[in-house]
């Protein structure tokens, strides 16, 4: 694309010569990105310090529109790049860009180990319910009865919670909103950022590719109104019966409970058994001695 | 540092080896026979001011170690067959980015869970292509405890010479095999090279048959590294058939193209040999001991060991094989390097394998008999 | 000012959903890719930046008139 003469006000974090992106019209994960780098501003943290990471899947390809250096990996494997990339080098702040199905099927076991460790890492998990770079079907937080290529007939699943799963495995940053939400996303994003340890923020998404296509919710002004619709908050959520909560997405700060991060317990390690300090070897293989 | 003497496993010695070679960095997953490396590595690497990880499997322990090498660091991991298995998913990523990583396989009884705590020989053609598309990465194949040490540093600088996976196909027997080894006062070891900054810097822009100097995160080169087929400026370039071919093409030649030159060969009683036995890894040691026999019977019978193994030497082996009629090759498996010789050298000479499976390793009696067969 | 990069909007009228004060709404304007842009009333903008956050496509600029 030509240089802009008023351009977004994010394009100066953006390889713009690789757009327009390949997201469909509508899709969330402009937004995503976009709430990353207000993120960025909002935050203690310098962009030109901030490395990406991701897997495969639509949302995976955010890294790829971002002038930082950039890491797409394979299918579902994000978070075991990010782990060694940041034990490696601590100094970088690590961002990692996730689908749903990247993140909680195929990258699941990844997931709650990351979590487990509480890696600084700062994990935005694009969850849109539908595997959207196959063509539509069914992931792992697709809703019971929701229509995908692979579930003709409505999904027979009982769907992940991705914002509970993180938080039970470890996670001492977990926050959920939705695409129609982008300044709560951002201070999310913000928070997580922020936070010395492993943050996830699941971000309700929309694809009205395929989601909506397949659940006659057509437009991307439909699927937005239907996030806002059925959007509520974990307080609201308390007095609600299972019945009740069926369809609700429940939005707000699932845990904020900092504790020892992995990296800096490996260093410890380092201070306790040699005379080295760990930033010393940063890039090692550039070194001759 | 002063020359040293120690006597070792030969999986201490791959740790080793790898801390000498400059590695920092260690992502692994339990598994025998190979455990011994991790647990070491868990050890020795805080104690040089590096990091050792355990990973959840084996798939995230290459992630981990390829993320690791971005950062800029040497990475190593250690596993045997079913681990392998597990990463060969990301051996490719290694491949198609160019990540220098080393992968040591302790190689036992399969397929499957097979043999645990037994020896075998039969990934060598997994160590090859055991990820899907065409690519080439380098295999060395040690046989004694010295050459887990050496060959795991040399393993090291090939990955960073030619930004390759290189895989070090050792096995149960000399991973857990104790000998004296020599850790020599200097190690030659290949340190990286950062790119120049320069404006509209290209990070794949490389000649056909080679590679480009290797960036690390977080020194403003602002790379994309991708498994999609890539262009010179590491964008996806998924459709686009030339660039495919070129990048898919570069990738193996930079690899089969050094094959005689990287070459690392032992050759004894070659001169007048019309009976060569070719052997690489554990079996090279009987090898070696039954040519030593027949030459005392007066017959006239060549040793050839390969330690790398692959990018196979065709060249080389041709020449050294030139006056030969007759080619044995002892392997642990039912047959995969003897499929190689035969390719290459079965227009001039009868190829025989020796194969044995099972754990035990080939006595020199059995290369003998068969020897003699003629 | 609203500046609206017709190269990069793919006419999903987020704009338009997300605007407090209505500044945007669909058009028949065709763009050289047969994309429906939006149009503005600039004139109504408060300039919240909700849009440009809102934004999938990066295609909206709202700069301060001077």
């Amino acid at each position: 694309m030509q240089k802009q003469e008023h351009p977004h006000k994010f394009m100066k974090y953006l390889r713009s010569e690789r757009l327009p992106h390949i997201f469909c019209p509508g899709c969330g994960n402009g937004i995503v990105m976009n709430t990353i780098f207000n993120a960025i501003e909002m935050s203690d943290k310098d962009f030109d310090n901030i490395s990406m990471v991701s897997g495969i899947g639509c949302s995976s390809r955010i890294p790829g529109y971002v002038k930082c250096d950039s890491l797409h990996t394979t299918h579902g494997r994000a978070l075991a790049f990010a782990t060694g990339l940041k034990i490696a080098n601590s100094q970088q702040d690590v961002i990692v860009v996730t689908g749903d199905g990247d993140a909680t099927s195929i990258g699941g076991n990844h997931l709650i180990h990351a979590a487990r460790r509480n890696i600084d890492l700062t994990v935005i998990c694009v969850n849109n319910d539908i595997y959207g770079m196959t063509g539509g079907q069914i992931s792992p937080t697709s809703p019971e009865g929701s229509y995908a290529t692979t579930a003709p007939y409505g999904s027979t699943d009982k769907p992940f919670n991705i914002s509970e799963v993180a938080k039970a495995a470890g996670a001492t940053y977990v926050a959920k909103y939705t695409t129609a939400q982008p300044v709560q996303v951002s201070m999310a994003i913000k928070d997580g950022l922020q936070n010395k340890g492993f943050s996830l923020i699941e971000v309700i998404s929309a694809c009205p590719t395929y989601y909506g296509r397949k659940n006659k919710i057509k437009t991307p002004t439909d699927m937005m109104n239907w996030f806002k619709q059925n959007t509520i908050t974990l307080q609201q959520a308390e007095n609600m019966s299972d019945e009740e909560l069926v369809g609700k997405i429940v939005t707000g700060v699932y845990i904020n409970k900092p504790r020892k991060e992995f990296v800096e317990s490996l260093d410890d390690l380092i201070d306790k058994y040699s005379d080295i300090k760990s930033e010393e070897n940063i890039k090692k293989a550039y070194m001759s001695d | 540092m002063e020359e040293k003497e120690l006597f070792v496993q030969g999986n201490e010695a791959c740790a080793l080896g790898a801390i000498s070679a400059g590695c920092r960095f260690f992502a692994g997953y339990p598994i025998t026979p190979s455990t011994e490396i991790a647990e070491i590595m868990s050890k020795k690497l805080p104690t040089v001011g590096g990091h050792f990880v355990q990973m959840e499997d084996e798939i995230s322990a290459v992630g981990a170690i390829i993320g690791a090498s971005w950062a800029g660091q040497k990475v190593v991991t250690a596993t045997s067959g079913p681990g392998v298995s597990l990463m060969q998913e990301n051996i490719g990523y290694a491949a198609i980015t160019e990540t220098p990583i080393v992968v040591i396989n302790m190689q036992r009884g399969s397929p499957s869970t097979g043999q645990p705590t037994r020896s075998a020989q039969a990934d060598m053609m997994q160590a090859r292509w055991g990820s899907h598309g065409d690519y080439e990465i380098i295999a060395l194949a040690p046989s004694s405890v010295q050459e887990c040490f050496d060959y795991t540093i040399k393993a090291f600088n090939l990955a960073e010479q030619y930004r390759v996976p290189v895989l070090v196909m050792a096995d149960e027997i000399v991973g857990h095999m104790r000998e004296k080894i020599t850790i020599p006062s200097e190690i030659e070891v290949v340190p990286r090279t950062m790119p120049e900054k320069v404006d509209n810097y290209l990070p794949f822009d490389a000649d056909d048959n080679s590679t480009t100097p290797m960036p690390a995160f977080a020194e403003g080169f602002n790379v994309h590294i991708t498994g999609l087929t890539h262009d010179e400026r590491g964008y996806p370039s998924t459709d686009d058939p030339d660039v495919h071919t070129k990048l898919v093409t570069r990738l193996c030649n930079k690899i089969l193209s050094k094959r005689n030159e990287m070459a690392l060969i032992e050759t004894e009683f070659l001169d007048d040999a019309d009976t060569i036995v070719i052997s690489y890894g554990i079996p090279s040691r009987s090898a070696l001991t039954a040519v030593k026999q027949a030459r005392e019977k007066g017959l006239k019978v060549g040793y050839i060991k390969l330690g790398i193994v692959w990018p196979f030497p065709e060249e080389k082996l041709l020449e050294l094989t030139a006056n030969a009629s007759r080619i044995i090759i002892p392997e642990l498996n039912l047959g995969q390097i003897y499929l190689e010789v035969d390719r290459v050298l079965g227009k001039h000479a009868k190829v025989e394998l020796i194969s044995k499976i099972g754990g035990a390793l080939h006595t020199p009696d059995e290369i003998l008999s068969k020897i003699l067969e003629e | 000012m609203i500046y609206l990069n017709d190269e990069l909007c793919k006419g999903c009228y987020l704009c338009v959903n997300a605007c407090p004060k209505q500044v945007y709404t669909p058009s028949d304007k065709l763009n050289h890719k047969g994309v429906r842009v939006p149009i503005y009333d600039v004139d109504k903008c408060v300039k919240c930046q909700l849009c440009t956050l809102m934004c999938p496509d990066q295609a909206i600029s709202i700069e301060d008139d001077d």
